[in-house]
């Protein structure tokens, strides 16, 4: 391998890409080009270094310069100053990487790193995902190489079992069991699969790993083979993440020209080998017998369980299903062994858990943290809090599945069963925060919204009854609710939760129960006083001239489409509430501030 | 049998069918062709899913089936520049539904519709993962994020002049 003084380090990921890291990694390369030092500094493009807010990321080292919103126009300067001339462009810093003498710190002294474990994500952002070699120089492959030539598939399984990694696609199952299940069922022809389908609104680990460390997944996946007695894997991926398709492809490519996939890997007589299937835009495919339906070419429609995969997967053989985090944790529990896993995490959930932070939070992005990390640590410490000074409100996690997570619950530490006891759950991983301006019912009726427009059909509750629970909502959140609604969407969330047939519908009303547990305050007010507390409803909405503010200028009543407000010139003037249409134009005019909406 | 849209472009109707001999001995081929031809056509009209369902052997009803089930293959040609405005759960949060009715007062057309020049397409995705950049729209391969309702006019009026 050749030699390089430097390395500059230009994240890849999905939000960096988006906000032009293309651009400026072409633009390094050119800049480079003109000073001669093209074969003295490197320029890796790598997976997300998580700190999505402060995107395109570079970071330079060897002195782990930390440059964030780096802009094309940046880079000559980067380049002719810290690169040619060795200073480093202090303006151009993230803010909190540097300490009060203006010394670098290194990234692990950084608030937004400093409480994380980055173990699933432990290549991304490190190394290119597009260069086997380096996944290599990180150990990769390894833990193929010790389970094919040094365990048994039973010892695998075993290894698997004790480190009590639990599935992160949501429920929590343990995964050792699932293989142990797959490895006895009987059949000539086995198949291992890994759930990419990360369909969560607000979701994005898993889509963060693929792109970041795809061999990772495909090394683990081997393993599976290897322990179940599979020769060919399949990966489920969306089709809503070309750079994750595009690296994949590149990853498998690269595997099976170095024999790491194929024929007779390490010499072992074993075969395995790896085909992508791309999703089409259904979020039910997320469930486990939706998903293989559309292996198979099929409606992504589940069906009862059992029989469950393990029994009768893919074209009705045996099939190990995991997610694609629970993938990346394979190789390091092989190479660690057990009991390092076990230290970490709860007595329960052992291991770490890789959390999108979004929504009203200043760090936004993809965070790792042991389990058992309270969500107060999550969002203040990590995060870095609520923009604004505004006061928090809930947390979302589980997506349409999970539930609301109030102030009084912050500290709770967090792993599987104490999510589900709290009415939320672990779910694949979105963490969603809210502050005060976000109203608790329209929330519900987002999901709501979200979960009827994807129910395949298949299974009335999921079908009829969501779509029953949303009008309910619609009618609440456009003052025409009424005495007993609450009562109603309570009823028949139990009805669907005991009847549907999968996943997707027995916790589709999830989010509606949760806010009703924790904010039947807010319910009631729209629908008893026909107000909403957030301000957020257009429906409930009520503009008003505070009298001490307005000057009299006649601004708002010269604007008002509908004439709804009167008044005398320089005394305070009043809005007709009948005949306001809320178009908020007043608001807008009025040069004082004068005009509230409540 | 050459009906009238795989017989109006013979190039395109060659790469179909050398998509379907590519796949056709492949367990589960459907969903990989179904990509595919609409790549090449654009969208999947009728003519396309008789002739695959055809060359499959599959009955044409299963194959309409498939296509109308997933959000992603449409039956419908789409304009020239197709907007996603991303209606995740971090988006939303922040503000993209006022985005997505300022886009439909500017463009003047509702939610999957097409303008009737037949320039722009509207859609409402899931969420396309980029929630550090909330709220967030595509269009095509493009993506503008940090978004609020004041940008759309400048935007949209790029694509226009194009």
């Amino acid at each position: 391998m050749e030699f390089y003084r430097a390395h500059v380090l230009v994240c890849g990921g999905t939000g960096c890409t988006s906000s032009g890291s293309t651009d400026i990694i072409d633009k390094f390369n050119d800049e480079l080009q003109k000073h001669g030092l093209q074969n003295e500094i490197m320029v890796v493009r790598t997976g997300c270094f998580g700190l999505c807010e402060v995107g395109p990321i570079v970071i330079v080292y060897p002195e782990g310069a930390f440059y964030s919103r780096v802009e094309i126009g940046d880079v000559p300067e980067i380049v002719s100053e810290h690169l040619v001339k060795g200073r480093i462009v202090t303006r151009l810093l993230y803010h909190d990487s540097i300490t009060e003498e203006e010394t670098i710190k290194s990234l692990d002294e950084v608030g937004f790193y400093k409480k994380q474990m980055r173990l699933a994500l432990r290549n991304c952002g490190v190394i290119d995902p597009e260069n086997i070699d380096e996944y290599i120089a990180f150990d990769g492959y390894k833990a193929l190489g010790k389970a094919l030539t040094e365990m048994t598939p039973d010892q695998v399984i075993d290894t698997i079992k004790e480190s009590g990694l639990r599935g992160r696609g949501g429920a929590g199952f343990p995964a050792g069991l699932k293989w142990e299940f797959t490895r006895n069922a009987v059949g000539d022809k086995k198949y291992v699969c890994c759930n990419a389908d990360e369909g969560d609104p607000g979701a994005f680990m898993d889509r963060s790993i693929l792109e970041g460390d795809p061999h990772s997944v495909l090394e683990a996946m081997t393993i599976a083979g290897y322990a179940v007695g599979a020769d060919q894997g399949y990966i489920y991926v969306r089709a809503e993440y070309p750079i994750a398709v595009k690296r994949l492809t590149i990853a498998i490519a690269q595997a099976r020209q170095y024999g790491l996939l194929g024929k007779n890997i390490f010499d072992s007589g074993f075969n395995f080998d790896i085909e992508l299937r791309l999703g089409a835009g259904a979020f039910v495919c997320g469930e486990e017998t939706a998903l293989m339906a559309s292996i198979e070419g099929r409606r992504g429609e589940p069906r009862p369980r059992p029989p469950f995969p393990a029994v009768k997967g893919v074209f009705s053989k045996p099939t190990l299903l995991n997610n694609v985090e629970t993938y990346a944790n394979i190789p390091q529990i092989i190479l660690n062994g057990p009991e390092w896993f076990r230290t970490i995490g709860t007595e329960k959930s052992k291991g770490t858990k890789v959390f999108a932070l979004g929504g009203k939070i200043n760090n936004t992005g993809l965070v790792e943290v042991p389990m058992g990390t309270t969500l107060r640590e999550i969002i203040y410490e990590i995060g870095g809090g609520i923009p604004g000074g505004k006061e928090f409100k809930a947390a979302q996690t589980g997506g349409p599945s999970g539930g609301c997570i109030p102030a009084q619950h912050l500290d709770t530490p967090i792993d599987y069963d104490s999510l589900t006891q709290i009415g939320s759950m672990m779910g694949s991983g979105g963490l969603i925060v809210m502050d005060e301006d976000n109203c608790m019912v329209d929330i519900a009726r987002f999901f709501l919204d979200f979960t009827v427009d994807e129910s395949c059909g298949k299974c009335p509750p999921c079908r009829i009854g969501t779509r029953r629970m949303l009008e309910l909502l619609d009618k609440i959140v456009s003052g025409k609710g009424e005495e007993g609604d609450i009562e109603k969407l309570e009823l028949l969330a139990k009805n669907i939760k005991a009847s549907a047939l999968c996943g997707l519908g027995q916790t589709a009303p999830n989010p509606v129960l949760s806010t009703i547990r924790y904010f039947r305050d807010e319910y009631e007010a729209h629908i008893k006083e026909k107000r909403c507390p957030a301000g957020v409803c257009q429906a409930l909405l009520r503009y008003i001239i505070v009298a001490e503010l307005c000057k009299g200028c006649g601004l708002c009543a010269k604007h008002c489409p509908v004439e709804a407000i009167s008044g005398e010139r320089r005394k305070p003037y009043t809005i007709d509430t009948d005949k306001c249409i809320k178009c908020g134009l007043c608001m807008e005019k009025c040069p004082f501030n004068a005009i509230i909406k409540k | 049998m050459a009906t009238s849209v795989l017989a109006n472009d013979s190039q395109k109707f060659a790469e179909l069918q050398k998509v379907i001999a590519q796949y056709k001995e492949q367990e589960g081929a459907l969903m990989p062709i179904l990509h595919r031809a609409q790549e090449i056509y654009g969208y999947l009209p009728l003519d396309v899913q008789n002739y695959i369902a055809e060359e499959l052997g599959i009955p044409l009803t299963d194959i309409y089936g498939v296509a109308t089930f997933y959000s992603q293959f449409t039956l419908k040609p789409k304009g020239k520049y197709t907007i996603g405005i991303c209606m995740g759960t971090a988006c939303y949060v922040k503000g993209a539904q006022k985005v997505l009715d300022k886009l439909q007062e500017v463009l003047n057309i509702g939610v999957g519709d097409t303008t009737d020049d037949g320039k722009f397409t509207l859609d409402a995705t899931r969420c396309l993962g980029a929630c550090g950049l909330a709220p967030v729209m595509m269009i095509n391969d493009q993506v503008y994020g940090r978004l609020s309702p004041d940008d759309i006019e400048g935007i949209i009026s790029k694509y226009k002049d194009e």
